[in-house]
């Protein structure tokens, strides 16, 4: 029994990346019709930048604010020079090969700016772990649950609650109708890269302490994002974030099986997820084309 | 094969023959590169050119017939000559088996799906230890002799891996100009429209998949007999990356873009790796990350018939798009 709940604890605080960066996925695609295959890279920004600022003694409060702000601009920058110009000229194909060229080159700059050495983090909080029902539960799985459930809240108020909001569910429902009603869809894809660039970095903020930091975790952790928002439909937040928290579980649940093998089990999900129900797992209205 | 074609393929094969009288060795094993980079490259011209499918894991298919023909001559001491077909089948067989049911994907998903076989192919190659040695590979692969009488393994590498070129080439250059060539452009042109012809699209998507799959195991299979030892982690994402990108930097537009590309990058890595530490001292290969990253970016935004649709605008005469119909001139274009 502890030990399920250990593996569950493990597959929450892995799943909740997943879905910060599910999250991210589903947000750009909506808005602008692309995949961005640089999510991944926000993370990996997140976690490089802030842990690169907490060696050189900066409180670990501000390296966060830093980070965050440092992956947004990543974001709009990737908007501003791959995707505005390419957007309603480039086939999807195009557009793929032009978010995988920046992953690629943001991937590259880390690794002249930082080297191949992992960086390691201080935790939040350090501390012996806490005992949750006989289970050991590590302090910053704490942190990680809990920024990412303030995370979401904030997304869901700025999609639901404010005019930005609007108009982004505004462009992703329909973008000439969008345009109709004077929403410039290029600003809102500005803002959804910029968001997505941060939502990321908090993943790799809060992820950093449990795993090492280095230049190429970002590969990894954007196609596992990604696995997520297919298992939730491609289309919808709710859907992603779940679809995310699925995968963390899952694949905290198999490691006692094959740890090796792991890696591989996602993409088998996302290959089988993507032939029989392309629509995403869920049904009715938590799977709905909305973000 | 237009006359021009068989011109370029035949002036093409006399500079290899001739090559080793001038060359160095180390320009020779620059051809050798190209040589296998551009059988490779050219089957994903043919698949993302023509047919307008992605893959973003062709290194698995390459690793696939590197390891088969590898593990084949070692552990079963069959010769070189039967193990290197076999690469090249066992590819192929794997290309048809997985692209029936990813090819019923389409844009995004089908680059994910193909993306994350390519991931679980290396995982396989590192965790299957007892096959595959793991992740420290294994290496003693016997090379394949050519029946010349040739001085120095290098020269006889690069007449084995540029006869297999010359063929790859010359068969898709006359594969673009005939019925299936013209089915495979329809389709990227228009899935729905091709099926209204009378197109099976799902099985030509399959029949380009399975060929270009095909040529990666070949040219995998040629590469494990060249370099003797492999092992899991050069058959990564960033390998299939590189072979997209040496596809779209030579022209997706036409077969001579693949090989076009694979020198490009080929040369442009090796001359980065010899004269980076110069101009920057302390770095290694790290630039290439970034030049590949942003040459896909760049070209696909500012010249998407990549280096051979540039040439032929040069030339005033876009020889080798002519044949072709306008929109396949740009195949990144939306539709």
């Amino acid at each position: 029994m502890s030990d399920l709940l250990q593996y569950a604890a493990t597959g929450i605080a892995l799943g909740s990346i997943y879905a910060l960066v599910a999250l991210g996925f589903v947000t750009v695609f909506a808005v602008t019709g692309a995949i961005n295959f640089a999510q991944g890279e926000f993370v990996m920004l997140g976690a490089m930048i802030a842990a690169q600022l907490v060696h050189a003694g900066m409180p670990l409060p501000l390296a966060a604010v830093l980070a965050v702000a440092g992956a947004a601009l990543a974001g709009a920058a990737l908007h501003e020079l791959g995707l505005r110009p390419a957007l309603g000229r480039l086939s999807p194909l195009g557009l793929i090969m032009i978010t995988i060229g920046a992953a690629t080159a943001i991937r590259g700059m880390a690794l002249i700016a930082w080297g191949t050495d992992p960086f390691t983090v201080p935790a939040f909080t350090p501390g012996p772990s806490l005992d949750l029902a006989g289970a050991a539960v590590n302090r910053q799985t704490v942190w990680i649950v809990a920024t990412t459930a303030i995370v979401l809240a904030l997304v869901w108020f700025l999609f639901q609650r404010t005019a930005t909001g609007r108009a982004l569910r505004a462009c992703a429902a329909d973008l000439v109708a969008a345009r109709l009603v004077g929403v410039d869809p290029r600003r809102m894809g500005l803002v959804s890269l910029t968001l997505s660039g941060a939502v990321g970095a908090i993943g790799g903020v809060v992820l950093a302490p449990i795993t090492f930091a280095s230049y190429d975790m970002g590969l990894m952790l954007g196609l596992k994002g990604f696995v997520g928002a297919v298992i939730g439909g491609l289309a919808s937040a709710p859907g992603a974030v779940a679809g995310g928290l699925l995968l963390g579980l899952l694949e905290a649940f198999a490691t006692p099986i094959s740890s090796g093998y792991k890696d591989a089990l996602a993409f088998v999900v996302l290959i089988a997820v993507m032939l029989l129900r392309p629509g995403g797992i869920f049904r009715g209205s938590f799977a709905r084309g909305r973000i | 094969m237009t006359r021009g074609d068989v011109t370029a393929v035949g002036v093409l094969a006399a500079l290899i023959a001739l090559a080793p009288l001038v060359a160095s060795g180390y320009q020779l094993s620059i051809l050798i590169s190209t040589g296998l980079y551009g059988i490779a490259t050219i089957g994903l011209v043919l698949l993302v050119g023509l047919a307008r499918q992605v893959s973003l894991g062709h290194a698995a298919f390459f690793g696939l017939g590197a390891y088969v023909s590898g593990l084949l001559a070692t552990r079963a001491g069959i010769s070189p000559w039967l193990t290197i077909p076999a690469g090249a089948l066992a590819a192929m067989a794997v290309a048809y088996v997985v692209g029936r049911p990813v090819l019923r994907l389409h844009g995004h998903y089908l680059a994910m799906a193909t993306l994350g076989l390519g991931i679980v192919f290396q995982v396989v190659l590192n965790e299957w230890v007892d096959l595959t040695r793991g992740p420290s590979g294994f290496g003693s692969i016997p090379t394949a002799t050519l029946p010349l009488p040739i001085a120095g393994g290098e020269t006889a590498s690069l007449y084995l891996v540029w006869l297999a070129a010359l063929a790859v080439l010359a068969l898709s250059l006359w594969l673009v100009r005939s019925s299936p060539g013209r089915a495979l452009r329809a389709i990227g042109d228009s899935e729905v429209a091709s099926e209204l012809l009378g197109l099976h699209t799902a099985d030509w998507k399959l029949r380009v998949f399975t060929l270009s799959g095909a040529y990666a195991g070949l040219a995998g299979a040629l590469y494990a007999n060249y370099v003797t030892f492999l092992s899991p982690q050069p058959f990564g994402f960033i390998f299939s990356l590189e072979l997209l990108v040496m596809a779209v930097v030579g022209g997706l537009a036409s077969v001579w873009g693949g090989m076009v590309g694979a020198f490009t990058l080929v040369v442009l890595t090796e001359t980065l790796r010899r004269s980076l530490p110069e101009w920057l001292p302390g770095s290694s290969g790290e630039l290439e990350l970034v030049l590949f990253g942003v040459a896909l970016a760049a070209m696909v935004l500012l010249r998407p018939t990549g280096l051979v649709g540039l040439a032929a605008a040069g030339l005033g005469r876009a020889r080798s798009l002519r044949a072709a119909p306008a929109t396949a001139e740009e195949p990144l274009h939306a539709g």
